[in-house]
């Protein structure tokens, strides 16, 4: 199980963003990436977990092995936390959801429907999900959005324990996590400098 | 895959699901129907299963923006998208899921409908039938048109103008097969070809709408 990219370059929405990405992440490590904003964070992310083609380069990772959490949480408001959850378990196949309700502290929250939350409870129950997919690779685009001190620390040490156990994470943000293995790295260099549209006629702007 | 189906049931049951909303669209065209035709049987009989099809039709297209919609706006679909079920499967569990809340409750309830228009007897069973074969055909193209205009900013609009055109040869063959009924001619053949239409579109659809899908999730 290792995560390795070798001359990745991506685009969003037809255009290039970054170009000539390569490092690898070895289990138990983390890989922090770093940048201002517009850099092409998300963008990396979404082309390591599937959701964009890149344009060219290629990602080293074993199929099916990339759980993925974007800016959106993914909740159904009219459903209550414990059933968010368990249906993601049950399309991961991943069974029981007690220990990530645990690992977040939401077990006084298990009936309360996900509309009701607060931001940073949303937040929390977006995060839980991710130990229910029982994949072994964490894309995390700024996972930390509106949580506070105590469950930014709650977070660490649930990333730190998915690290203990052999997983690896790669995750956006701009706060120090306190991750033991973590390496850094700034994809300000990769910025792609050409901005032409790339040549995939489905991406051009404006085809749908 | 199962999952996914009970979690869109039970979301279309809850409040705000949007159950309920094709059936009383339905209700209204059918009950509004003989006010502004009058109240002359004749007529309405020989075009009660014209208008029930029509009806069910546009019943059918009211919801479909819903089908993916909302999973876009949320930000599940991506999280669909990765996980392990194929986005195929998405679509058709979506296509079925929106039959059973939108398609299944419109054919339980056109016969009540019909006697409202005074459909003859002879005509009820093509009329459940035609609408019981027809309508997953219009859930599947649905589905597909859903699944085109998925990140498109208020696209009922162009949801509705490119799944009309899909819907015609169903309506043809569906209310062909029902007026034949009707009137005591040989239904089969109608409902033979609507048939063979439901189960071209059944098994073409979840890999258009898949691809659909790719794309718009870019």
């Amino acid at each position: 199980m290792r995560l390795a990219v070798d001359t990745l370059s991506c685009a969003r929405g037809g255009l290039p963003v970054l170009a000539g990405v390569s490092f690898a992440v070895d289990p138990g490590q983390a890989l922090i990436l770093r940048g201002p904003n517009g850099a092409g964070k998300t963008t990396l992310l979404r082309t390591l977990a599937g959701l964009t083609p890149p344009l060219t380069g290629r990602i080293d990772a074993p199929e099916d092995a990339i759980a993925y959490a974007g800016h959106a949480d993914g909740l159904k408001a009219q459903l209550s936390v414990a059933e968010n959850l368990s249906f993601w378990a049950d399309v991961f196949g991943a069974g029981a959801i007690a220990p990530a309700i645990d690992a977040f502290d939401l077990s006084a929250l298990a009936d309360r429907l996900a509309g009701n939350l607060s931001a940073g409870q949303k937040r929390r129950l977006s995060l839980a999900r991710l130990l229910v997919t029982g994949r072994p690779i964490w894309c995390l685009d700024e996972p930390t959005v509106s949580l506070d001190t105590d469950n930014v620390a709650r977070f660490g040490r649930a990333v730190a324990a998915h690290l203990a156990g052999g997983g690896l994470a790669i995750i956006a943000t701009h706060i120090d996590l306190g991750l033991p293995n973590a390496q850094s790295l700034d994809i300000t260099p990769f910025i792609a400098r050409d901005t032409a549209p790339g040549d995939d006629p489905f991406l051009m702007e404006g085809a749908l | 895959m199962k999952g996914l189906l009970l979690r869109d049931l039970s979301l279309a049951i809850r409040a705000g699901g949007g159950f309920g909303l094709g059936l009383a669209f339905f209700l209204i065209v059918t009950v509004l129907m003989p006010f502004g035709i009058g109240p002359e049987t004749p007529i309405l009989s020989k075009i009660a299963p014209g208008i029930l099809w029509i009806g069910a039709l546009l019943a059918c297209l009211l919801s479909l923006d819903r089908v993916f919609a909302l999973d876009w706006e949320d930000g599940s679909l991506e999280l669909l998208a990765t996980s392990p079920l194929p986005l195929e499967a998405v679509a058709a569990i979506k296509a079925l899921a929106h039959w059973l809340t939108t398609g299944l409750p419109l054919v339980a309830a056109a016969p009540v409908l019909a006697v409202i228009l005074n459909l003859p007897g002879d005509g009820f069973f093509w009329l459940v039938a035609s609408l019981a074969i027809g309508t997953p055909a219009l859930s599947a193209i649905g589905t597909f048109g859903a699944a085109l205009t998925v990140g498109v900013r208020r696209g009922g609009l162009l949801l509705s103008l490119l799944v009309l055109p899909l819907y015609v040869p169903t309506l043809i063959f569906g209310a062909e097969a029902a007026r034949r009924g009707v009137e005591g001619l040989a239904a089969t053949t109608p409902l033979a070809m609507l048939a063979g239409l439901t189960l071209a579109t059944l098994a073409a659809m979840p890999f258009a709408a898949a691809a659909a899908l790719r794309v718009n999730l870019r």
